[in-house]
């Protein structure tokens, strides 16, 4: 395989693990290439790169390919060292910085996939979990600016990408996140202060027309 | 040892846990003196409680009071603390490093539950099924291991790396499913390198003590598969 030098990552819009590896590049300051996927119809490059889950982000380092969202994260925080650290440098306080960004990774998507997939009870329970999800993270905010302290770390980029989702979360389980989380809200705007997150995070209203073709699709009504 | 002297570093675990054995694992190579708690199967500690509340599971390691959850986790802490004894588990580049880390994860996410399903399973179907998962996967961790070792005895090469840590706390189960199923999950025909790997691994001196026997894995089995079948799952 010819190696090309350069930074490529192949993503999909709307994707909060695509987002996270668009972030932690737009804070290193990395100039890359962006190739939109069609994940009906995947590419040579993506089924090549990802053999074994097929699946965005994927982020190629002079023709080196590296797959798993947080693992692309920690890749571009160690080798773009010189500027905007993600991870703290004390490893107890990196110990902490992984585990909640694991967190974030086993528990927000697949709980907020069941907000607009499920009807009812199921609903109700995921809706139950999902609020409990969000007041833990607010817990361990605090009154931080981020979750980072005073530096946009590692679990802001983890979970940043998914408060474009709140409104399809609340629109489709009806509740607030507002309500429920008010910290995690006043970080998210904090947040949107960032070139960075303010370039990459789609408006939420797109998202919630993404989650209602997804619906339609899946013949959810 | 970097003016650590007087930390105190304490492991809640259980002896058959291989989640836990990696913590172990990297203790040991690391030659870090630690207190090992054992809790009893099927109860939960206050300490355990109080240090992992989120998820309420072993391992935990709590270093000076600090409680560090999450086994790959702890084994990155422990790479970092301890760095001026032994070897680094992680690799020296980026991109090995990603490497470790990709795979580890997939051993989480596709093998121990395929390996663990084959104990599980309800039906004859099921269990084949996790069966089939758990060689396709070990199949694809020959590959990598072919590719990562680049001829050396290990993942992390000449050394115990990250991802030998990772797979290697499961050879004793590994073993044990063999014996109590009657086929081989490491083949020297289909995985001569994971083979050789496995040899090298548990003939490691601090490895070889962390590793359960594998008769008493296969008790084991055989108590949790009776608990399995007579009650629902609490996991």
């Amino acid at each position: 395989m010819a190696s090309e030098k350069g930074v490529m990552l192949l993503d999909f819009w709307v994707s909060p693990f695509g987002q996270r590896a668009r972030i932690a590049l737009a804070e290193k300051g990395v100039e890359y290439e962006y190739k939109e996927e069609n994940l009906r119809d995947k590419s040579e490059l993506l089924l090549k790169s990802n053999p074994i889950h097929k699946k965005i982000p994927v982020l190629i380092h002079d023709g080196k390919p590296i797959c798993e969202s947080l693992i692309i994260v920690q890749y571009i925080d160690e080798t773009w060292s010189d500027k905007a650290p993600l991870l703290p440098s004390d490893p107890y306080q990196r110990a902490q910085a992984r585990f909640w960004a694991d967190f974030v990774d086993k528990k927000v998507f697949e709980c907020g996939g069941k907000l607009w997939k499920l009807k009812g009870e199921e609903q109700e329970a995921a809706k139950k979990e999902m609020i409990e999800i969000l007041q833990i993270l607010e817990a361990q905010l605090g009154d931080k600016k981020y979750f980072g302290g005073d530096i946009f770390g590692f679990v802001d980029v983890a979970f940043v990408p998914f408060t474009s989702w709140f409104y399809s979360y609340e629109t489709c389980a009806n509740f607030s996140v507002e309500e429920v989380a008010p910290k995690i809200v006043q970080w998210a705007k904090r947040c949107m202060e960032r070139e960075s997150v303010e370039k990459t995070l789609p408006d939420p209203k797109r998202v919630y027309e993404f989650v209602c073709y997804l619906k339609k699709r899946f013949g959810i009504e | 040892m970097a003016g650590s002297g007087n930390s105190e570093v304490k492991l809640l675990g259980a002896w058959a846990s291989p989640y836990v054995a990696r913590a172990r694992i990297a203790l040991n190579l690391k030659e870090v003196q630690y207190e090992f708690l054992e809790e009893q199967f099927g109860t939960k500690s206050e300490l355990l409680l109080k240090s992992n509340p989120i998820y309420k599971k072993i391992p935990v390691l709590i270093h000076d009071d600090k409680p560090i959850c999450e086994s790959l986790i702890i084994v990155q802490y422990i790479d970092e603390v301890w760095v001026s004894s032994g070897p680094a588990l992680m690799p020296a580049d980026a991109y090995d490093r990603a490497l470790h880390r990709f795979w580890a994860v997939y051993i989480d996410d596709k093998f121990v539950p395929a390996l663990f399903g084959m104990m599980r399973a309800p039906t004859e179907e099921a269990k084949a099924e996790s069966k089939e998962q758990a060689l396709a996967s070990l199949q694809l961790l020959e590959e990598a291991f072919g590719k990562i070792s680049k001829g050396k005895p290990f993942f992390g090469g000449d050394t115990i790396g990250y991802l030998d840590v990772a797979l290697g706390a499961f050879v004793g189960w590994m073993k044990a499913f063999e014996e109590m199923n009657g086929f081989k999950l490491l083949d020297d025909a289909k995985t001569p390198l994971l083979c050789a790997w496995a040899e090298n691994f548990c003939n490691n001196e601090v490895v070889g003590a962390v590793i359960p026997e594998t008769a008493k894995l296969v008790e084991l089995a055989k108590v949790m598969q009776a608990r399995f079948k007579s009650a629902p799952p609490a996991n």
